[in-house]
């Protein structure tokens, strides 16, 4: 733990970080003061937009073009706003380093990663290149890469997302700096694997004795890895204190209401008699790979002969990390994807329907997908696109009473049906999420396949659309096959649990089941890294 | 319930346009030039294909042709085949006055040779003043204004110019319509299809590009006649590769959002989907793409009509008088710098509306 009184390492007083826009200028922080002492972890948290990255842009001198920032950022006494860029420059890699949420774009996918690592040592540290390939190979056993001799060789691109990460912290810790600056280093990666870096980052702080600010959306991380924690709101600071503290008493409203965003309570049980409404067997699902010259294309098989039996009113969460075929399955048993095995939806087998013959049948299966953004046709009016389906399955609508349905559906999903001329972008991430739903839900499906529709959203925000599903399950007794990471949304939602690996069932059950007494040990790693409480 | 109107991305787009300046001005000078090439010609006070024989290659000028000096010279000239001599010449506000003396009596059929002549009109012998061996002459003489010069035949150049600049922008228009229906249906489709159509509608494409564009055309002058309508067809069938190519790379990118595949599991048919999902959404790129295609087939046009391969006189084009100022280029340089000024300056405003373009319709990369 840091000594209080310590000259802080990072000392933060009336920053304001403006953009210009074209309409204007936004404030995205608002005179902020914050410290940062050595050999402390402070955590910032924050919703998206809360300005909480653009502090530490501004103290790193990485604003984009059209940001300025105002006030003070001293490190160790030295003002680093409005500072020359060589002087910047001296710092920034060297004294203050940074990772990046991404692991798949924050490295050079042309140069080995030996290579980049000992970049900044011939840079700032002033090595031969030899001495900095061999500091390399010692950084990359740091931060426990297997075999670090070979994997100095190796381009990123032949590294998983958690190693490329791992590449990220050896190239920050190259130089020891004082202040490492991790911007939701491990938000991208699946949950076991951000379990592991959370635990190294702690490790080698304690090592090295260096100060560290984690940005990040998710209070449970900040709980097991931060001392202070500061929580931003509007690019203001609504509260800070040592991490117990304000886990055991938060005072700013925002905060309780932050702590108090996971999703609780469980769905109403099931009735005994309720009729099988999806039923797969073998669900199978081969993608041919390019063909190497000459030779065969190679099959990747992504499903593996999987079975599931969803009932009337039922939900089934499908647990996995990413690749394990999760969204991959609930595309094909909508025959969206070509697939093999038996799926019967009612009475009606969909395996040999042609893509005319499953048309009528749409209405009933929808699909709402995980990225709000991506979903919706940014060229389309959310009236046009929640009414869409009814232009195929209702052809005898007139326009008017398209219209009519549309505001009814915005109703449904508590959207403000006037909004229904307005374009995707002028919405939220939750309120297009809502919109996407109102689009399924339009068609009054029996059958919907969400394909982690939370997990791009703000904890707050998942609560809600939580809420709101479970909500319209009730009422349209409707099924819902839920894929998703993320165990507490899935505990809040689901009778059953399948969790899936390399496109194989490893564990099917009842929900409380496969929570308390897990059999299988990918699950359990799964429970661990997600720590539930 | 009051209505709340959405902002679409387009306005959006329309106002960072707007507030662009070289790209207003480029819109402002585009719509004054064609406004010109396609009304101008009516007022020159020229036909564009007049010859006036008398004034051959005469540069540009805003003084009237002809001169006083001419005039006189003129008459002089006319008198002197009668025996006469001008006495006395006077010109105000058009009329002409011509007193005339001779040794011998005057043949009064000398007011039909004036009129005969360039340029001067209503010749008649004023009866109260003359006598037999000394006439004089009333009559008008009409002056021309060639402000530009006259080519080698002898006809106007501003009215060409102005002429050859329909035949332009209309080609520009006409042919990058062609090349955009039909590059943008054929590289949707392919895009959007994939598999084994995309890739024979591709290979189709690339036949069509390995074929050489000059032999492309001589081909189709040989079998049709050389024509109007032909250019068009030509240059946008060549054309239509490059934005075929170009959708089709954003469909496929486009076919992977998961919007389309949204409107998949509503169950809505293909065509439906190109129409209201891939089209709209490929139009940023085509846009910015169609306003640096006109001035590129305008150029196209010019090169062909370079070869004599393009419009058919007495009928011009801006590539056909850059072609006759060339050859004429050591003695008569406005004739090549008129048309290329005229060229060249549209070019620079579609290129500036295109770069307008670009920036106001994807943001993105600023």
């Amino acid at each position: 733990m840091a000594d209080p009184k310590a000259e802080p390492l990072l000392a933060i007083s009336g920053l304001s970080v403006t953009f210009r826009i074209q309409t204007g200028t936004v404030e995205a922080v608002r005179g902020i003061d914050l410290d940062v002492r050595p050999g402390e972890t402070l955590a910032i948290v924050g919703e998206s937009g809360s300005g909480k990255s653009q502090t530490m842009m501004a103290a790193m001198g990485l604003l984009a073009s059209n940001g300025s920032a105002t006030g003070s950022i001293r490190y160790r006494g030295q003002e680093l706003i409005g500072a020359s860029p060589t002087t910047l420059n001296g710092i920034r890699g060297s004294r203050i380093t940074m990772i990046f949420q991404e692991p798949m774009t924050s490295l050079d996918p042309l140069v080995r990663v030996g290579d980049q690592i000992a970049l900044p040592l011939v840079h700032h540290g002033g090595l031969s290149k030899a001495a900095a390939r061999a500091k390399a190979v010692d950084l990359l056993k740091l931060v426990r890469i297997p075999d670090p001799e070979r994997r100095v060789t190796s381009f990123p691109h032949e590294m998983s997302g958690g190693q490329r990460q791992r590449v990220m912290i050896a190239m920050a810790l190259a130089m020891k700096p004082d202040l490492l600056i991790a911007d939701e280093p491990t938000t991208a990666l699946d949950v076991t694997i951000q379990a592991e870096i959370l635990a190294l980052m702690a490790d080698l702080k304690r090592e090295l004795g260096m100060g560290l600010v984690f940005i990040t959306h998710d209070l449970g991380l900040v709980r097991r890895i931060a001392d202070r924690v500061a929580v931003m709101k509007n690019g203001e600071i609504v509260e800070v204190g040592d991490v117990a503290e304000v886990f055991a008493r938060p005072e700013a409203e925002y905060t309780r209401m932050l702590l108090g965003a996971e999703p609780r309570g469980v769905k109403e049980p099931l009735a005994d008699d309720a009729p099988v409404l999806l039923e797969a067997k073998d669900v199978t699902v081969d993608f041919a790979l390019p063909a190497p010259f000459l030779r065969r294309r190679p099959i990747f098989t992504a499903v593996d002969r999987v079975s599931l039996t969803l009932r009337r009113g039922e939900t089934i969460g499908v647990v996995g990390e990413s690749g394990s075929g999760k969204s991959t399955l609930g595309r094909a048993l909508l025959k969206l994807l070509p697939a093999s095995g038996l799926v019967r939806f009612e009475d009606r087998a969909l395996m040999p329907l042609t893509r005319d013959e499953m048309r009528p049948l749409r209405s009933s299966m929808q699909l709402v997908f995980q990225d709000p953004f991506g979903s919706l046709s940014p060229k389309l009016t959310v009236g046009e696109i929640v009414t869409e389906g009814l232009l195929v399955h209702r052809p005898d609508l007139s326009r008017a009473d398209r219209d009519r349905a549309a505001a009814e559906a915005l109703a449904e999903v508590e959207l403000d049906p006037v909004s229904r001329n307005r374009y995707p972008h002028e919405f939220s991430g939750g309120q297009r999420q809502r919109i996407a739903i109102a689009r399924a839900m339009i068609l009054s499906p029996k059958l919907v396949v969400l394909d982690e529709p939370t997990s791009a959203l703000d904890r707050s925000v998942q609560k809600a659309i939580v809420d709101l599903l479970r909500r319209m399950q009730a009422a349209k007794s409707l099924s819902y096959l839920f894929i998703s990471h993320d165990l507490a949304v899935v505990r809040a939602m689901a009778d059953k649990v399948i969790v899936m690996k390399d496109g194989r069932v490893v564990e099917s059950g009842p929900r409380d089941a496969v929570f308390a007494a897990p059999t299988q040990d990918y699950t359990r790693r799964l429970l661990s890294a997600a720590c539930l409480d | 319930m009051a209505e709340v109107k959405g902002r679409s991305l387009f306005d959006d787009a329309v106002a960072r346009l707007l507030s662009n300046r070289a790209a207003v001005a480029s819109m402002i000078f585009l719509a004054v030039m064609t406004a010109v090439c396609f009304i101008g010609p009516s007022f020159t006070g020229h036909p564009f294909d007049k010859v006036y024989p008398d004034y051959v290659k005469v540069g540009p000028s805003f003084e009237a042709r002809p001169g006083l000096g001419e005039v006189e010279e003129a008459a002089g000239r006319i008198a002197r085949r009668f025996r006469a001599k001008v006495e006395h010449f006077e010109m105000k506000a058009g009329e002409v006055e011509v007193a005339l003396s001779s040794t011998q009596t005057i043949d009064p059929r000398i007011a039909d040779y004036f009129n005969r002549a360039d340029g001067f009109q209503n010749f008649r012998i004023a009866p109260s003043e003359s006598a037999p061996k000394a006439l004089k002459l009333v009559g008008e003489v009409k002056r021309l204004h060639f402000w530009f010069g006259t080519d080698g035949n002898g006809r106007d150049l501003l009215t060409r110019v102005l002429i050859g600049g329909r035949i332009s922008i209309l080609i520009g228009i006409l042919a990058t319509g062609v090349a955009l229906l039909i590059g943008v249906s054929w590289g949707a489709t392919a895009g959007f299809l994939g598999g084994r159509v995309d890739m024979v509608m591709m290979r189709i494409v690339d036949i069509l590009y390995a074929l050489p564009f000059i032999f492309f055309v001589i081909l189709l002058v040989v079998f049709f006649g050389r024509n109007f309508v032909l250019m068009f067809v030509a240059v946008g069938a060549i054309e239509w590769l490059d934005m075929a190519r170009i959708v089709r790379g954003q469909t496929l990118v486009i076919k992977q959002q998961e919007f389309v595949q949204a409107a998949e599991a509503l169950g809505v048919g293909t065509a439906a989907l190109i129409r209201r999902h891939i089209v709209p959404n490929t139009l940023g790129p085509v846009v910015v793409y169609v306003t640096l295609l006109v001035p590129k087939v305008i150029l196209l046009e010019s090169f062909l009509s370079f070869l004599g391969l393009g419009v058919q006189e007495p009928m011009t084009s801006w590539g056909v008088l850059i072609s006759e100022g060339a050859n004429n280029n050591r003695d008569l340089a406005y004739l090549l710098i008129f048309p290329a000024l005229f060229l060249t300056s549209t070019l620079f405003a579609l290129n500036f509306l295109g770069d307008g373009l670009r920036d106001a319709l994807d943001p993105k990369d600023r």
